[in-house]
């Protein structure tokens, strides 16, 4: 016998709207936890450091080229029209705009927000919140307002050194491999690129940095049953911050740009 | 007796459709060793989780020194867990934290005090459970199953707690580190003077650390008694449990070979 579609759609429906009301419970939670004091600065430093810091190398390697082949490739396309001299403004609007934000988001959100739902998560198979909880120190305060902080402080900041990166990258390209005059690369970045281009995409790096800390300390928090359980929440973490990376995405790009 | 520091009555606790708790009366007098002993996954653990607030039970009455633990908010809640000690099952020992800083989280956090000064009183409670200064500024992980549970033991006597709740403290160590852990149990309560609840299914340790002896059994306390009364407590369950028989009253849920 088979399962009636309706039926099936409408448990899915039923999956996704529980995970969604928790998520925001959650998060409402949090964000009011946060908010009020004791502030454990030095963990929100830490995290600083964690989240920041130790994700330059990848953000800036994932900016370099992605600036690269943004040149390459519109150069392949414009050589057509004769247009070539819009490269450098293709390739700081889109770097700004979405590829800086996104791609750092996405790449954040594989090394950040896997470590802290598996080490949330293994703090909680192993009672380790619990413990904090009988140490008087409230769990959301001590372990995820920092986390959440420092991913809404940091993101933006990553972002804007790989927006630097990335033009460097396209300008490398343009100026060494596709002969363009150089200050003249440098002038047409400069001259077209718009304050609200850099400003939207640093406000979307902001919500990606809360999205990913969120998810990786939700699932985190929320695992259960060993071994099984943070390897779940961990992948589980991970997608979630990706699928709403590129949905929040659209909806901001909608919000500053759609006239 | 006198007004029992710990009170409960009639408390339930349902997880979907398993019946946990089902109507827990205990009282513990203040300076009292209370080991709660019963089988795996008789719901023990939740029993003291209901007890230090981590799990909210869905009826019944908890009372700490007369004080209702439901009608208490978060910072209610703060100030009664000040009075609380509590060694987990398996340490639960922060990782990310040196051997000092673990026991010095509970001084340094809640009571504000001052890093170096709280070094000291992490070493002098170290001390208390028998280890060197030498170990201060190692991770957890490098430390052997049963220093990991005298860390913990010294974390959780770090701020001097009216009550003390020992997760079976004897879990997964050999007979003679188990029994040093149960002298030391039974030296920190007596020097603070203070209220334990211990859950366990290692009779050894039930006898050598309890003054009273409570089985829990499918959800209810079948029978609590003084320690030397268990041995004669007629009760078919209470005899099977400290015999370690298979046979009896008690069925487990194994399926036929």
């Amino acid at each position: 016998m088979s399962i009636p579609v309706v039926t099936v759609l409408g448990r899915l429906t039923l999956a996704f709207l529980a995970a969604a009301g928790a998520i925001t419970t959650f998060a409402v939670h949090a964000i009011r936890q946060t908010a009020r004091p004791p502030y454990y600065r030095r963990e929100i430093l830490r995290q600083m450091l964690e989240i920041g810091y130790y994700s330059l190398p990848v953000v800036g390697l994932t900016a370099i080229f992605t600036g690269m082949v943004l040149a390459l490739q519109s150069y392949t396309g414009f050589a057509r029209f004769s247009a070539e001299s819009a490269i450098p403004n293709v390739v700081v609007v889109s770097l700004t705009r979405e590829l800086g934000p996104v791609l750092a988001g996405l790449m954040v959100a594989g090394r950040v927000g896997a470590a802290m739902a598996a080490e949330i998560g293994t703090m909680r198979v192993t009672e380790q919140i619990d413990a904090l909880t009988t140490l008087s120190t409230n769990p959301f305060k001590y372990l995820i307002g920092p986390r959440l902080i420092a991913g809404v402080v940091t993101l933006p900041i990553l972002v804007l050194i790989a927006d630097i990166i990335g033009v460097l990258g396209g300008y490398l390209v343009g100026a060494y491999k596709l002969d363009f005059n150089d200050t003249a690369y440098l002038r047409n970045t400069v001259d077209f690129l718009q304050f609200e281009d850099v400003f939207s995409g640093l406000v979307k790096a902001a919500v990606f940095g809360f999205l990913i800390t969120l998810m990786g300390c939700y699932h985190g928090y929320n695992s259960k049953g060993g071994a099984q359980g943070v390897g779940m929440a961990t992948t589980n973490a991970v997608v979630s911050a990706s699928i709403l990376i590129l949905t929040f995405n659209y909806f901001i790009t909608e919000a500053f740009f759609a006239r | 007796m006198a007004s029992p520091k710990i009170s409960l009555h009639g408390v339930t606790k349902s997880f979907g459709t398993k019946k946990v708790l089902q109507g827990i009366d205990l009282d513990v007098a203040p300076g009292e060793s209370v080991v709660v002993i019963g089988g795996s996954g008789s719901g023990k653990s939740v029993l003291l989780k209901c007890i230090l607030g981590l799990i909210r039970p869905d009826s019944g009455s908890i009372k700490i020194d007369g004080e209702e633990s439901a009608d208490l908010g978060d910072d209610g809640r703060a100030r009664t867990m000040k009075k609380f000690g509590m060694l987990f099952q398996g340490g639960a020992l922060f990782d990310s934290l040196s051997v000092w800083e673990n026991v010095a989280f509970g001084p340094i956090q809640s009571e504000g005090m001052d890093p170096a000064r709280a070094r000291d009183v992490a070493v002098a409670k170290l001390g208390a459970v028998g280890l060197g200064p030498d170990i201060c500024d190692l991770r957890p992980s490098e430390l052997s199953g049963g220093m990991q549970k005298r860390v913990a033991l010294a974390r959780a006597i770090a701020r001097e707690p009216e009550i003390i709740f020992f997760d079976e403290p004897t879990t997964g160590l050999d007979p003679i580190m188990a029994d040093v852990i149960n002298k030391l149990i039974v030296k920190c309560v007596s020097d603070l003077g203070a209220t334990a609840i211990s859950i366990t299914h290692d009779m050894a340790s039930a006898r050598k650390i309890g003054h009273r002896i409570a089985m829990l059994y499918d959800g209810k306390l079948i029978w609590q008694g003084p320690v030397d009364e268990i041995d004669r407590s007629n009760n078919a369950y209470v005899d099977q449990f400290i015999h370690g028989r298979a046979e009896g009253p008690i069925q487990m849920q194994v399926r036929k070979l």
